[in-house]
């Protein structure tokens, strides 16, 4: 049986990827809006998204080093730290959400690692999450999380970079659970002008060897980006845009921004 | 128990975990998975895991070729001065009752012992065709070197440097900038060497495919460490030498700082095989290895500052060069298996050291290794007689301007 056979069988699936499959069958390009936990307002502008037709949320446990992220994204994280925000707490209140879609954690892998793999997964899935990306923990080194975190029924998020060679990619693909987040550019979390050529080759790369839904993410700043990645790929994720609005909106513009992105997908 | 305990006597080298198959010694070529014991590996972003395969697969290449190996030490010698001279401190020594010598890496191009690492990275940049590259710097000293690689062998070159160290080391930014290259202040988290290190490596995210990243000391990503610390060998076999002529073997205790553990590491290695004791000195500050917490940042597995929840904390020290929370994983390593011990010194004991080299031995040390001489000048009543071994690792001249201040405020000179 080949990586892509196991894949589909439906018992190994989450929630999270079960609804992404889901929606996926339905036609829907898939849609998943970042926010960062303990930014102010941050709860709202989650209810918000889900109202506005986010397909899961991606909620930013802020870390001390953010390597992954661009300005926007860190400028969010040191604000949420600065008051005082920690994983416990981020976690407290995403127990408090009632979206009806689910939510992943995105954050650094020394938070995991300082908890305990095990500790960390239960305390996520407590809090009613039910996925985790870790951007600075690559697939080579994932191996002890990956046990840990399907020991636990947590389903963890690997990412798939342009630079990722092609004899790594099927096993990564395979190993991820939820979804494969395809790093649309070489580069960090922000906006760009355009649509990075890397985005759809990695996404098509991605899709060549698995049926799990592939989200392209880091880079995409339009709703007319986003409907040119999904394209090619099952959907997006939408971080500095989202957290840029926040930051100088307000919870509810985040609301208008995905409703944007969501009318983009959905009539292309 | 009783084998555990043998396993921390230095010297007994029999019981000490094997970094390889292949290498017998105690500082050797760490696992295929970049690890020292349990330190090290590759904790970077996906996207940098292909660049780092690529450069460890390219210095394992060049590091046999006898050509490239030849490049490395004619450069070494005819730019950077090589070999440096070993000085016996006969002031110091009866002031402090232990026969000191240091390894002068204050009288290489560019001041410090950094020129070694990155005459080897920017010569292996350029065989792998990069055009760029770019570095984090704290005190400045990796940046000036940088930088000066980067002019001689026409490279592009961006230097990440914290808002705090821009301020406290101006002197060296405008030496940065005069040989051409950028230097960027970081504005982000406490705006010192760990900032740099994040800005750097988001740059390498968005730039590997022309970029190399010349990172500064032992840390980081495998290979880094390993090579990092190869590129330093030089110093610790020279200083062997040297000593093994002038006292006719080694010495009974090797002391250098660490910040990251570049200088400390080199000079290691060349006596790890043997019997001395090793002593890395730690800031008060930033005592990575002194607090004993593993954590995972900047591509590695290594003992971390950081708080209860594993937020990296800031590390605070007089000194930018070793204002880093972090200690290259080969020193964790090292610290696990008892080889080598991490005592820490204040900045006041700092300063103290720095005055007294300066006035015993017309030497102004760089406030880095100040911390190796404050821990000797300590721990010197329990050392009486032996010879002591120091790496000096750079000179003070870039921290003259902020020292005029401390002294200035502490009445010592007048
Ligand atoms: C003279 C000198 N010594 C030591 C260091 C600390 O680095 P490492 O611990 O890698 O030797 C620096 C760093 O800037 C330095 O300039």
């Amino acid at each position: 049986m080949s990586a892509a056979e196991a894949s589909t069988q439906r018992d190994s699936f989450g929630a999270l990827e079960t609804h992404l499959r889901a929606r996926r069958e339905s036609g829907a390009k898939l849609l998943v809006p970042y926010v960062t936990g303990g930014y102010q307002g941050w709860q709202r502008a989650v209810e918000a998204a889900a109202a506005a037709g986010a397909d899961a949320i991606e909620i930013g446990v802020p870390f001390s080093d953010p390597v992954m992220d661009g300005p926007v994204i860190q400028q969010a994280s040191t604000a949420a730290l600065a008051d005082g925000a920690t994983p416990a707490s981020v976690l407290e209140e995403a127990r408090e959400l009632d979206t009806g879609v689910p939510h992943a954690v995105m954050t650094y892998y020394n938070l995991c690692h300082h908890q305990g793999h095990e500790r960390f997964a239960s305390a996520l899935l407590d809090a009613g999450v039910c996925a985790a990306i870790l951007p600075d923990l690559p697939y080579v080194e994932a191996g002890p999380w990956l046990e840990a975190a399907a020991e636990t029924g947590l389903e963890a998020i690997l990412l798939a970079a342009p630079t990722t060679p092609e004899h790594r990619l099927a096993d990564l693909c395979g190993a991820s659970r939820g979804f494969v987040y395809a790093v649309g550019l070489l580069g960090v979390t922000g906006e760009r002008s355009a649509l990075a050529r890397t985005a759809t080759e990695i996404a098509a790369r991605c899709l060549a060897v698995t049926d799990r839904p592939v989200l392209t993410g880091v880079g995409i700043g339009s709703p007319s980006q986003a409907v040119e990645a999904c394209e090619v790929s099952d959907g997006v994720i939408i971080g500095s845009a989202v957290v840029r609005t926040l930051m100088s909106d307000g919870p509810e513009a985040v609301g208008e921004l995905v409703a944007s992105y969501r009318t983009a997908l959905d009539h292309g | 128990m009783a084998a555990e305990t043998d396993g921390h006597t230095p010297g007994s080298r029999s019981v000490m975990g094997e970094p390889t198959p292949s290498s017998r010694s105690v500082m050797g070529e760490p696992t295929t998975d970049g690890r020292f014991g349990e330190f090290g590996g590759r904790f970077v972003p996906e996207t940098l895991v292909a660049a780092c395969e690529e450069l460890e697969a390219a210095f394992r290449e060049a590091w046999a070729d006898p050509a490239f190996v030849a490049e490395f030490e004619t450069t070494l010698r005819d730019y950077g001065g090589r070999p440096s001279p070993l000085t016996e401190c006969r002031n110091l020594s009866s002031q402090l009752g232990v026969r000191l010598l240091v390894k002068r890496e204050d009288l290489n191009h560019t001041g410090s012992h950094k020129i070694n690492n990155v005459i080897g990275q920017a010569l292996l940049a350029q065989r792998m065709g990069k055009t760029r590259l770019v570095a984090e710097t704290g005190a400045g000293q990796h940046g000036v070197a940088t930088a000066t690689a980067a002019a001689l062998l026409g490279m592009e070159c961006k230097v990440y440097m914290g808002a705090v160290d821009v301020d406290r080391q101006a002197l060296n930014v405008f030496r940065m900038r005069l040989l051409g290259s950028e230097v960027e202040s970081v504005q982000s988290g406490s705006r010192t060497l760990k900032d740099a290190v994040n800005e750097a490596l988001r740059d390498w995210v968005a730039t590997v495919e022309n970029t190399h990243y010349c990172l500064g000391s032992v840390m980081g990503p495998h290979p880094y460490p390993w090579m990092v610390r190869t590129f330093h060998h030089v110093l610790g076999d020279e200083a062997a030498a040297q000593c093994k002529d002038l006292t006719g073997g080694d010495p009974d205790v090797v002391v250098a700082c660490v910040g990251g553990g570049s200088n400390a590491a080199g000079i290691f290695s060349g006596f790890a095989d043997g019997d001395a004791r090793l002593v890395g000195v730690e800031p008060a500050g930033g005592a990575a290895v002194g607090r004993g917490v593993p954590g995972v940042v900047h591509g590695m597995t290594s003992y971390l500052m950081q708080d209860e929840v594993g937020q990296v904390m800031e590390a605070e020290s007089i000194s930018a060069g070793l204002d880093y929370p972090g200690v290259g994983p080969e020193h964790a390593y090292l610290a696990a298996i008892g080889r080598a011990e991490y005592p820490s010194v204040t900045d006041a004991e700092v300063v103290e050291a720095f005055t007294l080299m300066s006035r015993a031995e017309g030497i102004i040390p760089a406030l880095e290794c100040a911390h190796a001489l404050a821990w000797i000048v300590r721990a010197a009543p329990d050392m009486q007689g032996q010879t002591v071994l120091m790496n000096l690792s750079g000179r003070g001249d870039k921290d003259v301007d902020q020292m005029m201040d401390v002294l200035g405020m502490h009445g010592i000179v007048s």
